[in-house]
């Protein structure tokens, strides 16, 4: 199949494009990248030789949007196997491929736990099967997430993982986390950690403070995810291990990731998601089981310091944290409900406002949200250049719509973004040689 | 006048002028539980439901015994956790409740919301009888209904709330009530158990109880609930009582006619002496007996809002 798109903004900063251009797509691959006006400088694309296209099985005109590579989620779930009745990966690709989303990386932890190489090939092969996008499973770091021994990491890694990480639960035992990072350099795997100390976390349900208090539930305070940041951050200067910092939600959490940048002192990356940089405690008032998540959403000061390290590029990577639950779990106590938001679908909607308050320039935004978390996976995804996979989409920056959680294509539809009015949307996306649209 | 709301949940929802409709409610059904015959027809033909998934004595009997001097029907239902177990969800045994005819759902439950879960989901009226550390308003109420009784006034009043404030759902709605009505409150405890956050309220934070009771008018102990023992609030009860239990030489720090007041069930020789507990500045009991005048208040109040 060939595909034509046509008079778009194309922004792809692994080629260091930002130009109306058009783009050839043939088998799959990015043909060519055409310059219709001889203005563009970018070292991949190519002045245009000819007038109107011809020969191609779908002309897009992509007039008045932006042409971006498909977005890199690298912190999802999916939900299968085991919660099937949450998500698929055939549903819960559909949702990301709504979202612009092309590549996700799936945590592991479904039922069974993805902690050896079967688990690891029923994912892949599932994706390949049914899959709207390009699904990467991480692995388990231990053994069924008990935190006790380390799982298969090798075997996992060449059948296919891409990272490892316990997500939903820290590796609390130290020595478990150090043999991690040291076992891991042998294929230069990424460990992400999930930073809580369960110790103080001690159950809590949402961010600590006078709300949680007045409000009756038990809290969290910050300083649950900052002391196992600074843990982790020492052992990776102890091991040389490649760490990443999982849904950073804190000030001090962003301080801690922020000196050991500076500093140099370790190899190590972070990630946040569009709740902490969008809402706060506040929307739990009501006790609001929509707004339960883990890490908690904290408190205003924390979002403005995520907004600014983000700018700063302290933090590398925006992912959803996708976490569908079922509209029952939700619907009943606050303490009883799993923690989780479907983010899918609201994802580059909440993230493109970074862009038109002026945190991030749209480059920066397209580096957080596809080109950064490749390079960090070590993936060939992210980028429009020659040769490279067709993932790609085409936003529509200028559509006001309010978010309708029944419209999700997801299972999930537990997300505290109901009724917000947004302004960014994909047109369409290309993935996996196919083009989506939605009316 | 009337309440806004068909449901009571807490008394974050209520108004000054909201509180002080059941205060005088309550007066005149206080009148009522002197008479020879302590019964009134007001909600005849209406169904109760007491929903109590926490064992509680006190709190159930005072609202069983509320609404039959109001002449509705009652009926308990204690959910013990094996309906859990069987997977029966909140909003569906509260469907049921009302399918079966309840008016008034009066609610207990262990986690914090729970009220606030029903009152959105179901047409009838939600009483919060203690939601998990949140609130437990007519306590507060009735709280209020017995100062006022003896002290003839709340505002101004110096009053000292002693113990486990953060997991206390009746410090919670009595700080809340008592701010409204324009009270001055001490919270007195060891740290972990008065987060210095609720400052913000307005409040004084004390961990020296002779400095916090110094020249206070109303004493309000808390019950230490002694399973937080061992999980690092405080050592032990015997070092809590040194530092925290009200003794008579510590009650001498108040004002001279200061009361001494107890949600109960007490553990005495661990917050409270027994001397303090039967002497007669206790209003322990008196707080009992407006508990079911307060409390026919309540479910008056909000069956008018339903009617």
């Amino acid at each position: 199949m060939r595909i034509f798109i046509k008079n778009g903004r194309l922004v792809d900063p692994s080629q260091k494009i930002d130009d109306i251009c058009d783009v050839l797509i043939e088998d799959e691959k990015i043909k060519e990248i055409q310059i219709p006006k001889a203005r563009g400088k970018g070292q991949g694309a190519k002045e245009k030789r000819e007038h109107e296209p011809q020969g191609f099985d779908e002309v897009i005109d992509a007039g008045g949007m932006l042409v971006l590579p498909g977005l890199v989620d690298m912190h999802v779930h999916l939900r299968e196997p085991g919660f099937e009745y949450k998500e698929t990966i055939k549903t819960g690709t559909e949702a990301s491929v709504r979202g612009g989303i092309t590549s996700v990386c799936c945590m592991p932890n479904t039922n069974p736990v993805n902690d050896n190489p079967g688990i690891t090939e029923f994912i892949i092969k599932k994706a390949v099967q049914e899959g709207s996008c390009s699904v990467f499973p991480i692995g388990a770091i231990t053994k069924g997430q008990r935190g006790e021994e380390l799982a298969e990491l090798g075997m996992m890694f060449d059948a296919g993982c891409v990272a490892f990480s316990d997500d939903g639960k820290p590796v609390m035992d130290s020595l478990v986390m150090r043999r991690a990072l040291e076992y891991s350099r042998i294929r230069k795997a990424l460990i992400i950690s999930h930073a809580e100390d369960m110790s103080l976390s001690a159950g809590g349900v949402m961010n600590e403070g006078l709300l949680s208090v007045t409000l009756g539930l038990r809290g969290v305070p910050s300083q649950a995810e900052e002391v196992m940041i600074a843990r982790d951050i020492a052992l990776a200067e102890l091991t040389r291990g490649r760490l990443h910092i999982a849904h950073v939600s804190t000030k001090g959490a962003v301080e801690l990731v922020r000196l050991a940048k500076k500093r140099g002192i370790a190899d190590i990356t972070a990630e946040t998601c569009p709740h902490y940089f969008s809402i706060t405690e506040a929307a739990v008032a009501g006790y609001n089981t929509n707004a339960k998540v883990n890490p908690p959403l904290r408190r205003k000061e924390d979002l403005e310091a995520i907004k600014a390290g983000l700018n700063d590029n302290t933090i590398d990577v925006i992912a959803t944290d996708h976490a569908p639950h079922h509209k029952d779990e939700k619907l009943g106590e606050f303490d009883l409900a799993p923690s989780g938001i479907s983010g899918f679908e609201t994802s580059i909607g909440l993230s493109m406002k970074l862009v038109d308050e002026g945190f991030l320039t749209l480059n920066q935004l397209i580096e957080k949200m596809a080109v950064n978390p490749s390079r960090i996976l070590g993936i060939r995804k992210g980028t429009l250049m020659q040769g490279s996979d067709a993932d790609l989409v085409i936003l529509d920056t200028h559509v006001e719509y309010t978010v309708d959680t029944a419209s999700f294509r997801s299972k999930g539809k537990n997300s505290p973004f109901e009724g917000w009015k947004l302004n960014t949307r994909p047109f369409a996306t290309i993935s996996k040689g196919r083009i989506y649209t939605w009316d | 006048m009337s309440l806004r709301s068909k449901d009571l949940t807490g008394i974050k929802d209520l108004s000054a002028e909201e509180i002080g409709l059941i205060l005088e409610t309550a007066a005149g059904f206080k009148d009522v539980l002197g008479r020879d015959i302590k019964k009134v027809p007001a909600l005849r033909g209406r169904t109760t439901v007491n929903l109590f998934y926490e064992p509680s004595t006190r709190t159930r009997t005072s609202f069983e015994v509320a609404a039959k001097r109001l002449s509705t029907d009652v009926i308990n239902i204690a959910i013990s956790t094996s309906s859990v177990v069987k997977g029966e969800t909140l909003l569906d045994t509260a469907k049921t409740v009302l399918a079966l005819g309840a008016d008034i759902i009066v609610i207990r439950h262990n986690c914090s919301g729970t009220p606030h879960f029903l009152a959105k989901n179901i047409n009838a009226s939600v009483v919060n009888a203690g939601d998990g550390t949140n609130e437990h308003p007519t306590q507060a109420l009735l709280d209020l209904f017995t100062i006022n009784e003896r002290k003839g006034r709340i505002k101004d009043l110096e009053i000292a709330i002693v113990g486990d404030i953060l997991h206390s759902r009746v410090a919670k709605s009595d700080i809340y009530a008592l701010l409204k009505l324009g009270a001055k409150i001490r919270l007195i405890g060891p740290p972990a158990l008065v987060p210095d956050c609720l400052k913000d309220l307005g409040v004084r934070i004390y961990t020296d109880m002779n400095a916090g009771l110094d020249g206070a008018d109303v004493i309000m102990m808390l019950r230490i609930q002694l399973e937080r023992q061992g999980k690092g609030f405080f050592p032990s009860t015997h070092e809590y009582f040194r530092n925290w239990g009200l003794t008579a030489a510590r009650v001498a720090r108040a004002k001279e006619d200061a009361i001494i007041m107890h949600p109960g069930p007490m553990n005495r020789g661990i917050e409270i002496a027994s001397e303090v507990a039967d002497s007669s500045r206790s209003v322990i009991l008196d707080q009992v007996t407006n508990g079911i005048a307060v409390r026919m208040a309540v479910l008056y109040l909000v069956s008018g809002v339903q009617g």
